[in-house]
């Protein structure tokens, strides 16, 4: 018995589709954005109609989130305010052997809303005592 | 010329590699795309306390201090602005350090300094709510007015 077999190739026009998609591409790929080291999901900043986007970035910045418990993730590491003593004494020796003046470096602490104030300044004290001085708090924007 | 009518021949292009590749970066996008609420900074300049004072011949005027009380549970109790007490409106406190700065030439030129003092176990979101009232205020047209831009901690009390 013979079958004839219909294999005859059916076509879809994928035009229309192939369009779209592009266009997803394109649009996702302009909004993605890497800067991942400067977000954390722990931490929930407080509200301030004031906060404006700065025009231009600090350009040495020192990333400090100051969780709730009162330890700093820094870089991607949670640690205590002891342990953060040693990391930012590393960074400082690095910052030395690149010889960057301290005056351009920026520490932006990042705190939690519902950290204790007394926490944040002890971090700002640890900075001081490795003779950083700018400081920038950083909040959000009102989200409607 | 018979040949090259021969040439109009329909060619297919397999797309089906690209399209999963397509899909495949779609997707990617799609599980990475996050939406970012817009972050903006407060400036804050705190010297380190060894610095020596090279300032001895014109020497600023003294910060204005802003004590910020807490209760127990880390919750505002109280705004105290120089001796005054404010309650716990921000508002007041606004309009207090404007008229400092009034007084003293308006935003641009006076020289004032704020010196908060928030109580250790206070909450941090106040700390940042006192600092917006101090630093400026968003008119009805949206735009920033500028009160003060030096703001700063005051030394603690040693536990």
């Amino acid at each position: 018995m013979k079958f004839k077999t219909k294999s005859k190739s059916y076509q879809m026009d994928m035009t229309a589709m192939i369009d779209i998609v592009f266009l997803l591409i394109a649009f996702f790929t302009v909004l993605i954005n890497f800067s991942d080291a400067e977000q954390n999901e722990r931490i929930t900043l407080p509200i301030s109609e004031l906060a404006k986007p700065p025009e231009t970035p600090p350009s040495e910045p020192i990333i400090l989130h100051v969780l709730g418990n009162g330890n700093v993730i820094y870089g991607t590491q949670e640690y205590t305010p002891e342990a953060l003593d040693k990391q930012i004494a590393f960074h400082m020796r690095f910052l030395n052997a690149m010889k960057i003046p301290l005056k351009r470096v920026t520490v932006i602490v990042r705190a939690d809303g519902d950290c204790q104030a007394g926490k944040v300044q002890d971090v700002i004290e640890l900075c001081q005592r490795h003779r950083l001085e700018n400081f920038k708090l950083r909040a959000r924007q009102n989200d409607q | 010329m018979r040949r090259a009518k021969k040439e109009y021949g329909r060619r297919e292009l397999n797309m089906t590699a690209m399209i999963d590749i397509i899909f495949l970066l779609l997707t990617f996008f799609i599980m990475t795309f996050k939406i970012v609420v817009p972050e903006g900074d407060f400036s804050i300049k705190m010297p380190p306390k060894s610095a020596p004072s090279s300032a001895s011949l014109d020497t600023p005027p003294e910060p204005l201090r802003v004590v910020l009380s807490s209760s127990p549970g880390g919750n505002l109790s109280s705004i105290t602005f120089g001796e005054k007490p404010l309650g716990r409106n921000f508002n007041l406190l606004r309009r207090e350090i404007l008229s400092v700065v009034s007084k003293r030439g308006g935003p641009k030129k006076a020289d004032v300094e704020v010196e908060l003092a928030p109580d250790d176990r206070l909450k941090y979101a106040y700390v940042i709510e006192a600092i917006t009232a101090v630093t400026g205020q968003v008119g009805a047209d949206g735009q920033v007015y500028k009160i003060c831009d030096k703001v700063k901690f005051a030394p603690r009390r040693k536990k």
